[in-house]
């Protein structure tokens, strides 16, 4: 049970950073489908750098291991916003494109340092045993991931910034109607930047604490298993509102830790299910969940339409 | 007025939309290949031209005729169902839905057609049927989530991916080799679910995955051509494309077409597999655990190809064609998955390509006027 409970907020906290970065992206009117590939490289960066700094201080070791990973989501994230805000493209295609383009690039990056390192070793595997031990201490048999807190945290952050603050009403503002936002002098631009740029670092951030939730190596050849889509759904469910994030990111992340812990509950694995039935799990809820849920769509008003300041 | 006629006359090539659309998609290809060469040369400098030109040649780096035609051959039999995938999601996007279910229409038509072939023992073309009614389904659920419930089609999408990849994997275990994670091989099993190859092979140095399958990939992409360019159903869905409340109120049903064009995309998705696996040319691993990335690659065809099904044909050849070359590279320095990153670059790059026209139409325009007034000031000066 302990397990169970570990796991899901774990995942729950994944999923509430990586939904946090859709958020803020869809809320300056950007959707950002690329968040799959965001993770990836987030969790890329942070992977190297706990490989190279395994066995140095712990909160040295943390504090790189987050800076590494927001600044690579964050440089990621650019290149959307490049292309969406500064060129107008297809915000879709864009996304999807960096989606492959992150497997792709993870892929070549690893394997081109693995193969330096060691001329058989062609695999596309971090491995970050040492490392990741930073991030983890033991209260009882559970054991207690930074992440958690550091989603708690970026959680209400959300909520005050959103909400709370002038930054945030005016970056909902143009979301909404960046016309009317234009008209009272915020630049509708240099907000949808903010707003790409925020959502690649807590992308980021969401992409190293998937990959070290459970195990201690990664193959980056399988991205992050339509995880970042997942987040994305997680989103939509919670109404675009951090605090329904955070209670929806725990219904997913308890359905996602079924398949990891059901082989050791009693219950479920005298159910005798074949495990593949509880990997899917976690999609088939989201696919209802939205069924359910997108018909009175909440989603910002202006969200995938790019900014022309000449049209009316 | 005569000088106006003279203009129009004059009519420059940079002004024709097909044109630009392939000078956009060559450069793309070149950008693409530079930032690829670029990565080599940051692993490696001193191998990284040889090996951009061996991705570029593929089968022209075997040095006699005939084994190029083989490797040509190889090349066309995974083409066609990258055509096919390529085309599902051309279809979807002139409807204004972006069909990136496409792979995981694939993966039940795979799983269909296999799991007929060798639990069931049918010829080829019952295989078939039943991987475009597989793909087709999978894509209903699709349109009809997104028609009905809102639900965006990328997120179903992806998600449907993800089910169908499981659900297929428990499926084909059923039919796999006692010995490996592979179903087993068609060719043994049941030759009847072989695609008919009407002696094409001979063309291609006796290679047997050569079959049927090939032409009709490109027949199947010039009806979708007619299609979308001469009846009134392509242009219904077209018009559903542009704007969906216009098309109501032109009495269209705008309903019916998502969900008809996302089962007309999922069936030719489906159908592609059914290209690949009747052909004996590879097995399904049925412990996979990642999506087959010809759905993904279909991406980067269709847009790569002007999202016009005739450019989609070679767009789909070209992508094929970088990713074989790029299993010629020396394998102890350079990854092979230098070509998904190309093409990866090509697709990102395709999201300027309408910048780029614009570009080049105004840079047009902005020449012509001032011709114009350039030619009206000497008038004036006549008079």
């Amino acid at each position: 049970m302990v397990l169970l409970l570990q796991y899901t907020l774990i995942f729950a906290s994944v999923l509430s950073l990586v939904a946090l970065g859709g958020c803020f992206s869809e809320h300056s009117g950007i959707i950002n489908l690329g968040l799959e590939g965001i993770m990836v490289i987030g969790a890329l960066g942070g992977a190297m750098t706990l490989d190279a700094m395994g066995g140095q201080a712990a909160p040295a070791v943390v504090l790189a291991t987050l800076a590494v990973s927001i600044l690579c989501g964050m440089a990621y994230a650019a290149l959307l916003g490049f292309a969406c805000i500064q060129f107008s493209a297809d915000q879709t295609l864009v996304g999807t494109a960096l989606n492959i383009l992150a497997t792709a690039l993870a892929t070549v990056i690893v394997k081109a340092r693995n193969m330096a390192r060691n001329p058989d070793d062609v695999s596309s595997t971090v491995q970050y045993v040492t490392g990741k031990k930073a991030f983890i201490f033991r209260i009882g048999s559970f054991e207690f991931n930074w992440f958690m807190l550091i989603a708690l945290i970026a959680l209400i952050l959300a909520g005050i910034i959103l909400y709370r603050t002038r930054f945030g009403l005016r970056l909902m503002a143009c979301g909404e109607n960046p016309q009317a936002a234009d008209s009272v002098g915020i630049n509708v631009y240099k907000m949808r930047w903010a707003g790409v740029l925020i959502s690649g670092a807590l992308g980021g951030l969401g992409g190293i604490c998937y990959i070290t939730a459970g195990v201690s190596e990664w193959k980056f050849e399988n991205g992050v298993a339509g995880f970042g889509f997942l987040a994305l759904a997680v989103m939509i469910f919670g109404a675009w509102k951090p605090l329904n994030i955070g209670l929806a990111a725990l219904l997913f992340g308890f359905f996602r830790t079924l398949s990891n812990v059901y082989s050791s509950i009693g219950i479920l694995a005298n159910l005798n299910i074949p495990g593949t039935l509880y990997n899917m799990l976690p999609y088939i809820i989201s696919l209802l969940v939205l069924a359910f849920t997108s018909r009175n769509s909440r989603a910002p008003k202006a969200e995938g339409i790019p900014y022309d300041k000449g049209s009316r | 007025m005569p000088e106006s006629k003279t203009v129009k006359q004059k009519e420059s090539i940079w002004k024709k939309p097909g044109f630009q659309a392939v000078f956009a998609s060559v450069i793309c290809v070149l950008v693409g290949l530079l930032i690829g060469l670029i990565v080599l040369a940051i692993i490696k400098p001193a191998g990284a031209w040889d090996s951009i030109v061996t991705i570029v040649l593929n089968f022209f780096n075997y040095p006699t005729g005939a084994a190029r035609l083989r490797y040509l051959g190889n090349t066309l039999v995974k083409t066609a169902p990258l055509l096919m995938c390529a085309l599902s999601i051309q279809f979807c996007y002139k409807v204004g839905l972006f069909n990136i279910g496409a792979a995981g229409q694939y993966v039940v038509g795979a799983g269909a057609c296999l799991y007929a072939a060798l639990a069931w023992n049918q010829p080829w073309w019952v295989c078939m049927l039943l991987a475009v009614l597989a793909g087709g389904i999978y894509g209903a659920i699709v349109g009809a989530l997104k028609a009905y419930l809102n639900v965006n089609e990328v997120i179903s999408g992806i998600m449907l991916n993800w089910i169908g990849l499981y659900g297929v994997n428990m499926l084909l275990s059923k039919v796999k080799e006692s010995t490996s994670p592979y179903t087993i091989g068609v060719a043994s099993a049941n030759p009847s679910a072989i695609m008919p190859s009407l002696g094409m092979e001979k063309l291609f140095t006796n290679n047997k995955y050569v079959t049927i399958a090939i032409p009709l990939s490109v027949i199947i992409a010039i009806v979708v051509w007619i299609v979308q360019s001469k009846t009134t159903f392509g242009y219904e869905l077209q018009a559903t494309g542009f704007n969906k409340d216009a098309a109501r109120y032109a009495g269209m049903k705008e309903k019916r077409n998502i969900i008809l064009s996302l089962i007309i995309g999922g069936a030719l998705a489906g159908i592609g597999a059914a290209f690949l696996y009747l052909t004996g040319y590879e097995q399904w691993s049925c412990t996979q655990s990642s999506v087959p990335n010809m759905g993904f690659d279909g991406i980067s065809a269709a847009f790569l190809g002007g999202l016009n099904p005739i450019g989609t044909i070679f767009a789909s050849y070209f992508i094929q064609h970088i990713t074989d070359g790029g299993s010629y590279l020396d394998k102890a320095i350079y990854p092979s998955q230098i070509s998904d990153l190309i093409s990866a670059i090509i697709i990102y790059l395709c999201g300027f390509v309408l910048f780029f026209k614009y570009v080049m139409n105004s840079r047009i325009r902005a020449k012509e006027e001032k011709k114009l007034r350039e030619e009206k000031k000497s008038e004036g000066g006549q008079a």
